[in-house]
């Protein structure tokens, strides 16, 4: 028997027809990964209209606040575009999340590789225990309160359900909690951007493009 | 690797979203759910909002508050308008003041400040959003622009409420808002006369959406059938200077 005849032990051939992310998954990374920069730039560009936090119903200059963030107020000129790009990116985001999640159940991708103790992480390809729960924690617990508190700013949805708002102590409570959580996804973006540069950058983003080769994934 | 199926697959997809997207227009169209300045690429954003919100919030009542939440810091912005007309009937306590009533309605119509409070008041605690981030809570009281709207007669071929004031800041409403019960000419705050920096001697109320829909110092209200003449067009100053003509965020 010839040598190239044999399946070597590592390589190609191993992971050929099951590629590292499913085209669905690449395609949703890549839609939120735009997206949640586009929503964090223009979420900047509406934040320097007010730069300070409340909480409760209300909140005003002349009126105590929570947090005054060390940031210029910009009244001129950005919040209008920042506004525009951030209600549409909010859709594409909500659009790429909801079929995520919905493909992700379907396909068994969370019970497959996020659910902790399936698999084990000292196998190549696997994730570890605190990756899964880093991504669980960002996809069902951060998403959803983004999206929350995003619509409890809303006039129209909160007369809608009112709850929506009740719930958080009201709209500048909301708008608060909508900070934080953006903190926590900015949190999130940098150590996941970090972890990927450690175990490689090229080859990881080789994997989240175009489905990749075997190795630890990030 | 495609595949002859996954081929065939992609393409019904793709057929299939083409036309839904095609179809949802028409539809969209046909209701009244694509707003003035529904157009370019940050419009397909505006109108998901606007169809949605006016999907989901057909009939809902704006959140009222009790009087213990009146808020005690209640910005202003922007100054009076500064034009010698404006001018010359404040310093008249607006006694001179009217507000015109035109457009597609059966009998155009005139109302003096006194005229207005003639008819049946509301009174509503709401909260006012600033696009800016900033919040307030006040009182307002007024005649519900449904009450005028049925004075006058308006038209059933009346789509949208233009509202003029004696500032640049005009903008229009739907006629989902322009009846809601919630939208008021308000010609008091907090109990007493509307201060001149919250737009005395009248403004409009729209409790379901931000404040800068709420125009400030109106002089003229027309029922139209479309905005597309006034202005540039995107049915309120807001879009010309890059700003939402749908604020219900």
């Amino acid at each position: 028997m010839s040598a190239a005849l044999r399946a070597p032990a590592h390589g190609p051939l191993e992971i050929r027809g099951h590629p590292r992310h499913s085209t669905l998954v690449r395609i949703t990374h890549w839609l939120s990964a735009f997206s949640f920069l586009g929503l964090l730039v223009s979420g900047v560009a509406i934040l320097l209209a007010h730069p300070r936090l409340y909480w409760g119903e209300t909140g005003a200059v002349g009126a105590p606040s929570l947090i005054d963030l060390p940031l210029p107020f910009v009244l001129e000129g950005q919040s209008g575009w920042g506004r525009s790009l951030h209600f549409l990116l909010s859709w594409v985001l909500v659009g790429t999340g909801g079929l995520y999640v919905a493909a992700g159940v379907a396909t068994r991708h969370f019970k497959r590789d996020l659910l902790p103790g399936t698999g084990n992480s000292d196998e190549p390809g696997i994730y570890s225990l605190l990756q899964r729960l880093a991504y669980l924690a960002i996809i069902f617990l951060v998403s959803p309160l983004i999206i929350w508190t995003g619509l409890a700013q809303s006039p129209a949805i909160t007369s809608v359900v009112p709850a929506l708002v009740g719930a958080l102590g009201g709209q500048q409570s909301a708008r608060t909690v909508h900070f934080c959580a953006a903190g926590l996804l900015v949190l999130f973006f940098v150590v996941h951007v970090t972890m990927v540069s450690r175990a490689g950058f090229g080859d990881r983003m080789w994997a989240m493009i175009a489905g990749g080769a075997g190795g630890r994934r990030t | 690797m495609l595949s002859r199926r996954r081929l065939i697959t992609s393409g019904l997809a793709a057929a299939a979203g083409t036309t839904g997207i095609a179809v949802a227009a028409r539809l969209a169209n046909r209701y009244g759910l694509i707003p003035p300045d529904g157009g370019g690429l940050f419009g397909v954003g505006e109108t998901l909002t606007y169809a949605a919100q006016r999907i989901v919030t057909s009939g809902s009542l704006a959140r009222e508050f009790t009087r213990g939440e009146i808020s005690r810091v209640a910005p202003v912005n922007g100054d009076p308008p500064e034009t010698e007309q404006y001018q010359r009937l404040r310093a008249g306590n607006f006694s001179e003041w009217r507000l015109t009533v035109d457009g597609l309605v059966a009998r155009p119509s005139s109302f003096s400040l006194a005229d207005l409070k003639r008819l049946p008041l509301r009174s509503q605690i709401t909260h006012q959003a600033c696009e800016e981030g900033w919040s307030f809570i006040a009182e307002w009281t007024g005649v519900p622009l449904s009450n005028v709207l049925n004075l006058v007669g308006v038209s059933r071929r009346a789509r949208y409420v233009v509202f003029f004031p004696y500032d640049v800041s005009w903008d229009s409403l739907d006629m989902a808002d322009a009846w809601h019960p919630q939208t008021l000419l308000a010609y008091g705050m907090n109990g007493q006369d509307l201060p001149a920096g919250h737009g005395a001697p009248l403004r409009v109320r729209v409790a379901r959406q931000l404040g800068y829909k709420s125009v400030k110092y109106l002089s003229r209200i027309a029922a139209v059938e479309s905005v597309k003449d006034i202005g540039q067009g995107l049915g309120s100053f807001a879009p010309e200077v890059g700003y939402s003509w749908y604020a219900g965020i």
